[in-house]
C-alpha cells in the first residue's frame, strides 16, 4: 500500500483498479475512513452525510406539499394535524439549511477540490478538518434527537418569544445549531489559511480558479458571521434553561434583538449558500464553453464584495418587526446595492458563453438551469427589498418562492452541476450523459412548476407556514404539489444516474471535459497525495493548448 | 526549494512514517517529525498555524460581541439598573483577578521566549505559572459566584429581589463546586508522588505544575473568602458581638475549607439581614459601613430596578459574559496543560514553537476580554 503513484496516462477502458493506486484504495477498512486525515475522503464522507440530510429534508418537503393538496379548512379531516404540520415545516427548513445547504458545497466539493486545485497535498489543518466533520455528525445527532423526542415547531428561525415558551426540544435543536456552526467555522478557517499560505509558487491571487475565490469569500463569511449565530442560540438555550430574560419581553428583554442577532448571521449565511454555487458556475461555464472566463477579475472582486456587503443588509428581514423608519430605508437601499455584484456575475457568465464552443452535457445543462433560476430568484429579491412591496409580501408564499429559487434553483442546482462535473474525478467513473441531461430537464420543469405558482399565491395573500388555506388557492397549491413530485422524481433520476455509474460506468479519463485547472492534471480518482510531481501552474482559463484525445476519450494539455 | 516536497511520494501520516520513510530518500530535505507531511517547510507550517489562530481569535471576539451588544443595548436603556447592580460586585476581587490575569500574560509571553531559546525548564515553569494564575482566577471567581448565589443575586427569572431583611440561602454552593478541583488536585498529588517514586524527570515536570495549579485554585478560594468574608466580618462585629461570627473571624482557615459557612443559622436572622444590607452599600463607600449597622437604616433597594426584569437582566448579562469567559479560561488551561506535556518532552526549539506562540495569543485574548469585562461590569458608579 505504498503511496507511490504512477500518473495514470495509460489509455485503458477496462477496469484496472488492481494496479492503480488512488485515494480510494490507498488503505481499507472502516477505521481508514473514520480516522482519515485525507481531505478527499473527508469530502466524500461529507458528501454522503449531506446527501442523507438532503433526503431527510426532502421527505419532509414532500409531506408538506402532500398535506397542502387540500385546503384543510377542517383541521380534523386534514392529513396532518396542525401541530404536526408545524413540526414538519420546521424540520424541513432546519435540516435543509443547517445540515444540508450550508455544508453542501464547501464541505463536500470544497474539501475534495480545494487542495487539489491549489496543487497541495492537503488542507492546512487536516485534523481540524476531520474534527469539523465529527462536529457535523454530532450536530446531526442533536437534530435527530429533536426529531424523535418532542420535536421543534418554531420554524428554522427560532424567533423569540415563541421559542422561549414552546414546549419542545428547542434546547437540543439550538445546541445542534451551535455545534454545526463551529463545524462550519472550522471549515472556513481551514480554507482561508490553506489558500493564504499554501498556494504554489506561480499561483498569484489572480491565477486562482474562481471556485477558490468563491470558497475564500464564503470562508470569510463563515468565520465572521457564524460566531454571532453561536452566541445567539447559546443565549436562547440559556433563556430556556435559566430564564435569563435577554430576549424575553416578560422580563424586559427584547425579542427583536434576537431577530437582529439571528439575521446578522442568517443573511450573510445565504451568501454562504450561494457564493460557492456561483464559484461552481464560473468553472462550469468556462470549461464547457471551452473558452476563457469573461471578466475574471470582476467575478473575483464581486465575490469579495458580496461577502462584505452581505453583512450590511440583515435588516431587510425585519421591515415589519418594528424598526425606526430611517433604519428601514437604509437597509432597503443597501439591499439594492448588494444585488449589483450578483448581476455582474450573471453578465459575465453570459459573456463567457458568447462565441464559445458550448458543450451541452449534464453539468452545463445544470449550469444553464442555474442561471435562469437564480436570475428569477435574485430579481424577486428586489421586490422584497423594496419597502412598500415588502409590507405586502412579507411572510407570504412570495418569500417562500423567492428563497427557493435562490437556494434550491441556485445552490442545489449548482451543487448538482458541480457534482456531475467533478464526479469522474471523485469516483473515477463516467456517468450516462444523456440520462444526466434528462434528470436536469425533469428537475428544471418540476422546480418551476413547484415554485412559480407560489409567487402567484404570495401576491394574492397566501401566508407562509399555514396548514390550511381558502379554497380559491387550491388549484395553485395543487400545481405546486404536482411540481414537487416531478422535482422529487428528477432528483431520483439524477441520483440513479450517479449510482449506476459507480457500478457500470466507464473508467474516467484524467480530464474528461477539457478543464485547465489543476485538478484535471492528476489522475481520476486522484492518488493519495494528489500529485506525484509538482504541477506547473498556468492560467486556469487558458484552453489554447488543451487538446482532445480520441483514444482516452479525454483531454490533455499539449506541452509547449 | 520550497516545492520539492511534491516529489516526495512518501506519506508521512504519523502511523505510516515508520513503514515508509526508509528507501525513498531522494536526497531532498527530509521532513522532521515536527513538520506535518503536507507542509513544505517550517515557515509555512508556522505561518499557517499563526494565521489560523488569528482567525480563531476573530471568531472569539465576534462570539463575545453578541454579548457586548446586549450589554450596550440594555445599559443604554436602563443605566440606573447597571449602577444599582454593579454595587453588588466586589471590585476588590475583580481587581485582584485582573492583576492575576495580567501577570499570567507576562508569564505566558515569557514562556514563548523560553520555547524559542530551548530553555525547557524555564518553559515548563512559565507555563506552570500561567496555569497557576488561571487556577487562582477561577478560585476567586468561584467565591464571587457562590457568594452571589447565596444572596439570591441570580440571572433573570431566578433573581431574588434584595429586601430589607435580606435573603440568604442556606444552600452551600461552594463545596460542590470544589469537588471536581479537589479530586483533580488529589490525583495530581498522587501523580506527583508516583513520578517521584519512579524518578522520571518527564513525569515530574508534568505533575509538578499540575499539582501547583490544583493548589492554586484553593489558594484562590481562600483569597476570595478572605476578602469577601473580611469585609463582612468587620461589619458584623460592629453590629453584633455575635459569638458565632467572632469565631469565624478568628478561624479563617477553617472558614475557607468550610465553604459557604458564613450562612448564618436561622436564629441569626438579624445578623443575616445586616450582612445583606452591608453588601448593598459596602462597595459604595467606607464610612457608610457604620451607618449600615442598623439593618433598617440600610439603603432600601430601589423597587423600580430591584426586580427580575431589571436587576435580573443585569445579572444575566454578568453571568453570561463572565461565565463564557471562565469557560475560555478552562479551555486555555487544558491547552496549556497539553503544552506542558510537550515542553516536558523538550519538543520546542527555535524552528518549532508555533503551538506555544499560538496558545499564547489565545491566552492574551482571554486576558484582553477580561480587561474589558472588569470595568464594564465592576466599575460602574
Ligand atoms: C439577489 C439578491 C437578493 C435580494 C435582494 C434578497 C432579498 C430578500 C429579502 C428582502 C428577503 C426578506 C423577505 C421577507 O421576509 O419579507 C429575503 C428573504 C430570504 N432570502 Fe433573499 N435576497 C437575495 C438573494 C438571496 C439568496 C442568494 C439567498 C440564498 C441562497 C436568499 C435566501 C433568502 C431566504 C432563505 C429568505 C427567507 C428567510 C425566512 O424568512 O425564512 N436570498 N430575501
Ligand atoms: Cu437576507
Amino acid at each position: 500500500m505504498s503511496a507511490v503513484t504512477t500518473p495514470i496516462t495509460a489509455p485503458t477502458t477496462t477496469h484496472d483498479g488492481a494496479t492503480e493506486h488512488h485515494y480510494l484504495n490507498h488503505s481499507s477498512g472502516f477505521l481508514s475512513w473514520a480516522l482519515t486525515l485525507d481531505h478527499k475522503r473527508i469530502g466524500m464522507m461529507y458528501l454522503a452525510g449531506i446527501l442523507f440530510a438532503f433526503f431527510l429534508g426532502g421527505v419532509f418537503a414532500l409531506a408538506i406539499r402532500i398535506h397542502l393538496w387540500n385546503p384543510n379548512q377542517d383541521p380534523d379531516a386534514a392529513w396532518l394535524t396542525n401541530a404536526t404540520y408545524n413540526r414538519v415545516f420546521t424540520l424541513h427548513g432546519a435540516i435543509m439549511v443547517f445540515l444540508f445547504i450550508i455544508p453542501s458545497i464547501p464541505a463536500a466539493l470544497g474539501n475534495f477540490l480545494l487542495p487539489i486545485m491549489l496543487g497541495t497535498k492537503d488542507v492546512a489543518f487536516p485534523r481540524l478538518n476531520l474534527g469539523s466533520f465529527y462536529l457535523w455528525i454530532t450536530g446531526l445527532i442533536f437534530f435527530a434527537y429533536t426529531l424523535f423526542s418532542t420535536q421543534i415547531d418554531t420554524g428554522w428561525t427560532f424567533y423569540t418569544p415563541y421559542s422561549i415558551e414552546a414546549k419542545s426540544a428547542v434546547e437540543a435543536a439550538t445546541l445542534g445549531v451551535f455545534i454545526l456552526g463551529f463545524s462550519s467555522i472550522f471549515t472556513g478557517l481551514n480554507f482561508i489559511v490553506t489558500i493564504n499560505t499554501m498556494r504554489p509558487p506561480g499561483m498569484s491571487w489572480f491565477k486562482m480558479p474562481l471556485f477558490l475565490w468563491a470558497l475564500y469569500a464564503t470562508s470569510i463569511i463563515q468565520v465572521l458571521a457564524t460566531p454571532v449565530l453561536g452566541i445567539t442560540v447559546l443565549l436562547l438555550a440559556l433563556e430556556r434553561t435559566f430564564g435569563i430574560g435577554i430576549f424575553d419581553p416578560s422580563l424586559n428583554g427584547d425579542p427583536v434583538t434576537f431577530q437582529h442577532f439571528f439575521w446578522f448571521y442568517s443573511h450573510p449565511a445565504v451568501y454562504i449558500m450561494i457564493l460557492p454555487a456561483m464559484g461552481i458556475i464560473s468553472e462550469l461555464m468556462s470549461v464547457h464553453s471551452h473558452k476563457g472566463i469573461f471578466g475574471y477579475r470582476m467575478i473575483a472582486y464581486s465575490s469579495i464584495a458580496i461577502a462584505l456587503f452581505g453583512f450590511l443588509v440583515w435588516g431587510h428581514h425585519m421591515f415589519t418587526s418594528g424598526m425606526a423608519d430611517v433604519t428601514t430605508i437604509v437597509f432597503s437601499a443597501l439591499t439594492f446595492t448588494v444585488s449589483i455584484p450578483s448581476a455582474i456575475k450573471v453578465f459575465n457568465w453570459l459573456g463567457t458563453m458568447y462565441q464559445g464552443t458550448v458543450a451541452l452535457n449534464t453539468p452545463m445543462i445544470y449550469a444553464l438551469a442555474f442561471i435562469f433560476l437564480f436570475t428569477i430568484g435574485g430579481l424577486t429579491g428586489l421586490f422584497l427589498g423594496a419597502l412598500a412591496t415588502d409590507m405586502h409580501l412579507h411572510d407570504t408564499y412570495f418569500v417562500v418562492a423567492h428563497f427557493h429559487y435562490v437556494m434550491m434553483g441556485g445552490t442545489l442546482v449548482a451543487f448538482l452541476g458541480g457534482l456531475f462535473h467533478w464526479w469522474p474525478k471523485m469516483t473515477g467513473k463516467m456517468f450516462n450523459d444523456p440520462m444526466g441531461i434528462v434528470s436536469a430537464a425533469i428537475v428544471f420543469v418540476g422546480f418551476n412548476l413547484t415554485f412559480l405558482p407560489q409567487f402567484v399565491l404570495g401576491t394574492r395573500g397566501m401566508p407562509r407556514r399555514y396548514a390550511s388555506y381558502v379554497p380559491e388557492f387550491q388549484s395553485l397549491h395543487q400545481l405546486s404539489t404536482v411540481g414537487a413530485c416531478i422535482l422529487g422524481f428528477g432528483l431520483l433520476v439524477a441520483g440513479l444516474v450517479l449510482l449506476h455509474s459507480l457500478f457500470y460506468g466507464k473508467k474516467a479519463p484524467m480530464n474528461p471535459w477539457g478543464g485547465a485547472t489543476l485538478e484535471w492534471e492528476c489522475s481520476s480518482p486522484p492518488p493519495h497525495d494528489n500529485f506525484s510531481h509538482p504541477p506547473a501552474v498556468g492560467d486556469p482559463y487558458d484552453f489554447a493548448n488543451v487538446e482532445y484525445d480520441g483514444k482516452t476519450g479525454g483531454y490533455y494539455k499539449k506541452k509547449k | 526549494m520550497g516545492r520539492c516536497a511534491f516529489q516526495d511520494p512518501i506519506s508521512e501520516n504519523m502511523t505510516e512514517v515508520a513503514a515508509h520513510t526508509d528507501g525513498h530518500d531522494h536526497g531532498h530535505h527530509d521532513h522532521p517529525s515536527w513538520l506535518a507531511h503536507h507542509f513544505d517547510d517550517a515557515e509555512q507550517q508556522f505561518d499557517s498555524g499563526k494565521l489560523g489562530m488569528w482567525l480563531f481569535l476573530v471568531t472569539e471576539i465576534l462570539f463575545f460581541s453578541g454579548m457586548f451588544c446586549a450589554y450596550v443595548l440594555y445599559r443604554n436603556r436602563n443605566p440606573e439598573v447597571f449602577e444599582f447592580c454593579s454595587a453588588f460586585l466586589n471590585e476588590k476581587l475583580g481587581a485582584i483577578n485582573t492583576g492575576v490575569l495580567l501577570f499570567s500574560s507576562l508569564t505566558m509571553a515569557w514562556a514563548v521566549r523560553a520555547s524559542q531559546l530551548k530553555q525547557h525548564k524555564l518553559l515548563v515553569g512559565m507555563l506552570g505559572a500561567t496555569l497557576g494564575c488561571a487556577a487562582i482566577f477561577l478560585g476567586v471567581k468561584s467565591v464571587e459566584y457562590t457568594h452571589k448565589w447565596s444572596l439570591g443575586l441570580l440571572p433573570g427569572r431566578m433573581y431574588v429581589a434584595q429586601m430589607e431583611n435580606g435573603y440568604h440561602s442556606d444552600v452551600d454552593y461552594l463545596t460542590p463546586l470544589c469537588i471536581a478541583p479537589a479530586v483533580l488536585t488529589v490525583l495530581f498529588a498522587l501523580y506527583y508522588v508516583y513520578s517521584l517514586v519512579i524518578a522520571s524527570k518527564f513525569h515530574q515536570r508534568v505533575a509538578g505544575p499540575l499539582l501547583v495549579a490544583g493548589l492554586c485554585f484553593f489558594g484562590g478560594i481562600y483569597l476570595g473568602q478572605f476578602i469577601e468574608g473580611g469585609e463582612h466580618h468587620g461589619d458584623s462585629h460592629g453590629a453584633h458581638a455575635d459569638a458565632g461570627h467572632g469565631e469565624h473571624a478568628s478561624h479563617d482557615e477553617e472558614h475557607a475549607k468550610e465553604a459557604g459557612s458564613e450562612t448564618p443559622a436561622p436564629a441569626e436572622a438579624s445578623a443575616a439581614s445586616s450582612d445583606t444590607g452591608v453588601a448593598l452599600v459596602s462597595t459604595s463607600s467606607g464610612p457608610l459601613h457604620d451607618v449600615a449597622v442598623d439593618p433598617k437604616e440600610a439603603a432600601i433597594p430601589n423597587a423600580e430596578v430591584n426586580n427580575q426584569g431589571m436587576a435580573g437582566l443585569f445579572f444575566s448579562i454578568y453571568y453570561c459574559m463572565t461565565g463564557v469567559h471562565a469557560v475560555h479560561i478552562i479551555g486555555g488551561m487544558l491547552v496549556i496543560s497539553w503544552l506542558i506535556v510537550k515542553a516536558a518532552r523538550e519538543e520546542f526549539h527555535s524552528k518549532y514553537y508555533g503551538p506555544v506562540d499560538n496558545v499564547g495569543l489565545y491566552w492574551h485574548l482571554v486576558d484582553f476580554i477580561w480587561i474589558y469585562l472588569f470595568p464594564l461590569l465592576y466599575l460602574i458608579t
